[in-house]
């Protein structure tokens, strides 16, 4: 930084200097392009320190104005049309009725309720655990390093290798090998698949079982960053493991449990992939009573089965509005939190 | 020298991110600049003097496997065969419907499902070619009804038929010998002749010596489906009104297909899903309305435990399920090459072909009189004649009006209604207007 105003002013002699001498003046005389040139150089250097983050970083940008934001606004846009997917360019006003039939809409609002509820049961059990895990991970383990990995084995699978395997399991017949396991215990088989919550149930532990080690570790990792003096003191006080971990490491952890709720919460929001082929035929409906559509499929049904892209869309955006108010109210209960510690 | 460093990294960085952006750019403007809207279909002018023609199927079609785009390139050496193939028709209809209407990613050739095919002559017809004026394309050598289908109200073809599904009555001779019905093809024929009602009767006799673990039919969905394609209306009339809710057939099937479902004769199974494929293995159900194209699944599934214990007989009444057709989308490159190859490949001889080696029923009559079909036996099937028995069945098909979302009314009908009566025990009522809502909801703009 500092090189360039002294070479600038070295480089820029003052015109009304006296006494030049013969060099100097030759020198003079070949400064107007020489300075013009500097100069130019000079502004391209201070060009290049403003801009060249911003180049730097206009990929990500530009990828995000063509894949996310255009996307989001023309959704928008469709939402207030009635659109055909095998018409599509043929777009008729209809205002916000797509949204205002919504409100009457009994498979939306069951939907909304599928996902609410399969949200609360996948999150909160999710996160327990993990918290759990990664207490016990954060334990000097022979072999911390094997599982370490091996939590993070379900998040590695795919969703749709996962979710066949869970079919399998969770299946009616006798060879489900769940219902198999509750045989031995002398319990009737469950139908599954049919019965309301039992689908919940089934779906989310889909959704547990593939989050738990994730967010296990991200939870490791922020453990690790808690000063160990905080433990020292904690032992010294006669504090026993149990409560170094209500008093020590939970409160450590609240910006990151914050973190997971968030993420937890979005994703739960837009759950799909497991309702999707966890239903027989991978069918949008969701079960023969839509007993586990989840909103992510409700919108998939209209839009690419129902072929309603404008009825679809609006289902999109209301998602959207929905997510934009759980963070509010997330950000909301951060300060909440940062004000009271 | 910093400064020429700093100024050629800038450079190049800039550089970086102007061929992203021009990439990016002209990877969103692809479609609607480029002027050869045949996305796919390039490659056209590949080999000087060679076309590339695109053939887009869904599932295992069977044109590729029975050898006739080979047999079709050795007889026009100047041509060449690729053939694009999505798994599930889901997948590939909306697909195929968004590049229908952007003009663009279509293949020269697109195969199109007959529950779809409505949709494309009432929406879509001006975006094909007119097949029916393509030469060697015989009108007559086709049934009536599968002619139609491809047909719009203006007389303008822009499918030709390849397959159909005639439906048969599948059945196990061994679970209907313990169970004192008779095994031989024209008696169980005659055991229901003419009447659903008289399946039903049947399914009662047989449940009362019924093996152990076994029911008679898979499920009450196929019971309703079959029952559904062989009426004279099913849900769209002929002025193509939508009356699934008054039409006689559907009431049929629908209570039809509850009496089954409530007397216990179903297995409670939902086609096409890994427990139903288990099913064929374990021998748990008697018998399942069959077209031809299900035989080889069947035969798959069942495996070597069912050789000689299955055997195929006439359906109550035949109806259609399933069958596909050929069209050309007008954006394509080389509309004419690709129209004759459709010609070519819907003939009756090779539908024969087709049917010899994929049991794909010919939807060219003129195909029946040919040696593959007249001749054919299923030795699986204790060597039943099946060219014959869909034959028959294929000329007692009704001609039944079809509508453009036939596909998802069905669906519905079994998914929200039908398996609830059959896997839960919901009253029928309740099921029939619990499906009426999701279709009501699912037709609504």
């Amino acid at each position: 930084m500092t090189d360039i105003p002294s070479d600038t002013r070295t480089a820029a002699p003052s015109t009304g200097e006296e006494g030049a001498a013969p060099r100097a003046r030759a020198v003079a005389a070949l400064d107007p392009a020489a300075e013009r040139r500097r100069a130019r150089r000079s502004r391209r250097y201070r060009w290049d320190m403003k801009w060249s983050p911003y180049a730097l970083i206009a990929p990500f940008f530009l990828f995000f104005i063509a894949f996310g934001l255009f996307p989001l606004l023309y959704t928008g846009w469709a939402s207030l049309h009635r659109v055909e997917l095998g018409t599509p360019t043929d777009m008729e006003w209809v205002g916000l009725r797509n949204f205002s039939r919504l409100l009457e809409d009994d498979f939306f609002w069951n939907a909304l309720r599928n996902t609410f509820t399969i949200g609360i049961i996948s999150t909160v059990p999710q996160l327990v655990m993990a918290l759990g895990i990664a207490h016990l991970l954060h334990y000097r383990l022979r072999g911390s390093m094997f599982f370490r990995v091996a939590i993070l084995t379900p998040y590695a699978t795919s969703v749709a290798a996962a979710t066949l395997v869970f079919v399998l399991m969770f299946s009616r017949t006798d060879h489900g090998m769940i219902n198999w396991a509750l045989g031995l215990i002398g319990v009737d088989a469950v139908d599954w698949q049919n019965g309301d919550w039992t689908a919940q149930f089934a779906v989310s532990s889909i959704v547990i079982w593939r989050w738990t080690g994730y967010n296990a570790l991200i939870y490791l990792a922020a453990m690790q960053a808690i000063p160990n003096d905080l433990y020292e003191s904690a032992a010294l006080d006669g504090a026993s493991r149990w409560q170094q971990f209500r008093h020590v490491t939970i409160p450590s952890l609240r910006p990151t449990i914050l973190f997971t709720c968030v993420v937890s919460t979005i994703g739960a929001t837009q759950l799909f992939g497991e309702p999707l082929l966890f239903s027989q035929g991978a069918s949008p409906t969701g079960g023969s009573d839509h007993q586990f559509q989840t909103l992510g499929l409700y919108l998939y049904e209209q839009g690419w089965f129902n072929q309603h892209l404008g009825r679809s869309s609006a289902i999109a955006w209301t998602m959207f509005l929905i997510l934009v108010l759980i963070g509010l109210v997330n950000w909301a209960i951060s300060r909440w939190i940062r004000r009271s510690a | 020298m910093r400064y020429r460093t700093r100024t050629s990294r800038t450079a190049v960085v800039l550089a970086a991110v102007t061929t992203l952006a021009a990439g990016l750019l002209a990877g969103c403007a692809e479609d609607s600049d480029e002027d050869e809207p045949g996305g796919s279909s390039g490659g056209g002018g590949g080999g000087k003097g060679k076309t590339t023609l695109t053939v887009g199927v869904f599932g295992a079609f069977g044109l590729q496997e029975a050898g006739l785009y080979d047999e079709y390139e050795k007889l026009n050496p100047d041509i060449n065969i690729k053939q694009n193939s999505v798994q599930r028709n889901e997948n590939y209809w909306p697909a195929l419907l968004t590049h229908l209407s952007s003009g663009s990613g279509l293949s020269d050739v697109q195969a199109v499902e007959v529950g779809n095919i409505a949709e494309l002559t009432g929406t879509h017809a001006s975006k094909l070619v007119d097949l029916g004026k393509t030469s060697g394309v015989d009108k007559n050598a086709y049934l009536d009804w599968k002619w139609q289908q491809g047909t719009t109200d203006d007389g303008k073809t822009i499918g030709l038929g390849t397959d159909i599904g005639p439906t048969g009555i599948c059945y196990r001779k061994d679970l209907f010998k313990k169970a004192g019905l008779p095994t031989d093809r024209e008696a169980v024929g005659k055991l229901w002749a003419g009447d659903w009602s008289k399946y039903l009767d049947a399914g009662k006799r047989y449940q009362k010596k019924a093996p152990k673990g076994t029911a008679f039919v898979d499920g009450a969905t196929g019971v309703m489906a079959a029952v559904h394609a062989s009426g004279k209306e099913k849900f769209y009339d002929a002025e193509g009104e939508l009356i699934y809710q008054d039409s006689a057939g559907v009431q049929e099937g629908w209570d039809l297909a509850a009496q089954f479902a409530e007397a216990g004769l179903t297995a409670k199974l939902q086609q096409f899903q890994p427990s139903w494929d288990q099913a064929f293995s374990n021998g748990s159900f008697a018998t399942v309305t069959c077209p031809p194209w299900m035989l080889g699944y069947i035969k798959d599934k069942a495996g070597d435990k069912g050789e000689d214990q299955w055997d195929v007989a006439a359906a109550p009444k035949p109806g259609n399920w399933g069958g596909s057709f050929l069209t050309v989308p007008e954006a394509g490159k080389n509309k004419e090459e690709a129209a004759k190859l459709v010609a070519w490949l819907t003939a009756p001889k090779q539908q024969a072909k087709l049917f010899d080696k994929r049991a794909s029923f010919p939807s060219a009559e003129a195909a029946y009189g040919l040696p593959e079909v007249k001749d054919a036996k299923n030795p699986y099937f204790g060597d039943a004649p099946v060219g014959q028995v869909f034959a028959k069945a294929a000329e007692g098909v009704p001609v039944q009006p079809i509508g453009p979302k036939d596909g998802i009314i069905s669906q519905y009908l079994a998914d929200t209604g039908m398996l609830g009566v059959d896997q839960k025990g919901t009253s029928p009522d309740k099921a029939w207007d619990k499906a009426v809502k999701t279709i009501d909801n699912a037709l609504d703009q």
